[in-house]
């Protein structure tokens, strides 16, 4: 069996594996770096439960090998809180507007969010809200409050 | 689930992957940007013996302007295609037609070449790019070739490439002066695969009159499909309601889609026939 040792930056540190090229990158974060906040939902790119950023871009970490991610810059859900304890902005306003139910899908929705925050305009409107989320389902909250989160989100990261 | 095991390469060098899939072609998939493939792997439609991953040729990435015509590496992002002030300055139709690709998620790593080699009927990209007469550059270790827009598409999933052939570039000529166009879908949920879908190009005179016209239909066939006799019956007219009526009525006399759980081959019908109407209107009425 043909394997390959690869290092992936993930939250800042190096992660090294010896693995097959046919491991799934949300495989690589949750079994081998122990990151187990990114989920894995369908796992056919369709739910966004496995969101991560790499490079700073938001990508679905089940159809990307882990292989592809040698080298690269990885950011998951458990990079995005300061090391102080707080939590992220979005997370704070994620949890004061009840964004979330049973919480699976939310890490996917935070690292897509987060990305969509750095470069969104001032004058952030729900339509562009909802187009931003577009990519990541939630069976829980019927968005609402996802939504609204993220408008407040929006507003404090300004302030 | 999870994919099948397959022996893999990740090529520096374009010459390294063409001698690859000269040596594997028959057993090897060719890896872009993963948005199709890797969802084939994780369901083991397919099982491929070999793949050729094909992100480290940094040299197919790049969109650049040319004598009359724009050229699209291969490897070229959708989120690049979508953020590329040439591509909405010069090709608004495809800057029209990627934002309908996906969600951001696959259009940070989807290509535009994969899309292509995909063969998915339900892309967009390859519907914009027969209207706009794209030809397709592929290269083999024996040589270059270039596919006319109208011979790349077999049929569902299948393309004219051979097993040893790497699609490298996308060259899109510049439509003639006073062209506009339109793309439009229709999906159940932003982001879905769309139901339906129509690239429009036309090209009006000073008095509003057609003097050329491409109509390109999505999900209608097992390929891209242009609306010739349509293009045709529209050169020469006024693009009124009543003439994208007519036209409309013209491009989907022929089209059978494959119906299943989303739509009936009838329902699919009406419903390109009524995007194809709407979009002759929009490009019409652009400047």
């Amino acid at each position: 069996m043909t394997t390959r040792t690869i290092s992936v930056e993930i939250n800042g540190r190096a992660y090294w594996g010896t693995v097959e090229p046919r491991l799934l990158l949300s495989d690589f974060i949750r079994h081998e770096a122990h990151l187990t906040g990114t989920n894995v939902g369908c796992e056919h790119g369709v739910c966004g439960a496995c969101t991560v950023q790499l490079d700073g871009e938001p990508i679905r970490s089940c159809l990307m090998l882990a292989v592809q991610a040698d080298g690269r810059s990885v950011r998951t859900v458990e990079g995005l809180a300061p090391a102080d304890g707080d939590l992220h902005p979005l997370q704070q306003a994620f949890h004061e507007v009840h964004a979330l139910q049973c919480g699976f899908c939310t890490p996917g929705f935070l690292m897509t969010i987060e990305a969509f925050l750095a470069s969104a305009p001032a004058d952030l409107d729900e339509r562009a809200i909802r187009e931003a989320l577009a990519g990541n389902l939630c069976r829980c909250t019927g968005y609402q409050n996802i939504v609204e989160a993220v408008r407040l989100a929006a507003e404090r990261m300004r302030a | 689930m999870k994919p099948p095991p397959f022996e893999y390469d990740d090529p520096a060098t374009i010459d390294e992957a063409l001698g690859l899939l000269a040596e594997h072609g028959d057993e090897a998939k060719v890896l872009a940007g993963g948005q199709s493939l890797v969802p084939l792997l994780n369901f083991r439609l397919a099982r491929p013996e070999r793949v050729v991953d094909v992100n480290r040729l940094d040299a197919l990435s790049y969109i650049r302007a040319d004598d009359g015509v724009v050229r699209i590496g291969a490897l070229t992002r959708h989120a690049a295609l979508e953020r590329s002030s040439e591509v909405a300055a010069r090709l608004p139709l495809l800057a029209n037609a990627v934002a309908f690709v996906g969600h951001v998620q696959i259009r940070n790593r989807g290509t535009v070449g994969g899309s292509v080699a995909h063969a998915d009927p339900a892309a967009e990209l390859p519907v914009a790019l027969a209207a706009l007469e794209g030809r397709y550059h592929v290269r083999s270790q024996a040589g270059r070739r270039v596919i006319a827009s109208d011979e790349m598409f077999v049929t569902h999933l299948t393309t004219s490439l051979e097993p040893d052939e790497l699609l490298v570039e996308i060259e899109v000529p510049l439509p003639p002066p006073g062209t506009r166009a339109a793309f439009v879908e229709f999906a159940r949920r932003h982001g879905d695969f769309a139901l339906g879908g129509a690239a429009v190009v036309l090209t009006l005179d000073d008095a509003g009159t057609c003097t050329r016209a491409r109509i390109a239909l999505l999900a209608a066939a097992p390929t891209p499909l242009r609306a010739y006799g349509a293009e045709t019956w529209l050169t020469g007219m006024r693009v009124d309601e009543r003439a994208a009526v007519e036209a409309a009525s013209r491009a989907v006399a022929d089209v059978h889609p494959t119906g299943d759980i989303h739509g009936g081959t009838e329902y699919r019908r009406a419903l390109v026939e009524s995007l194809v109407r709407r979009a002759l209107l929009q490009a019409a009425e652009r400047r």
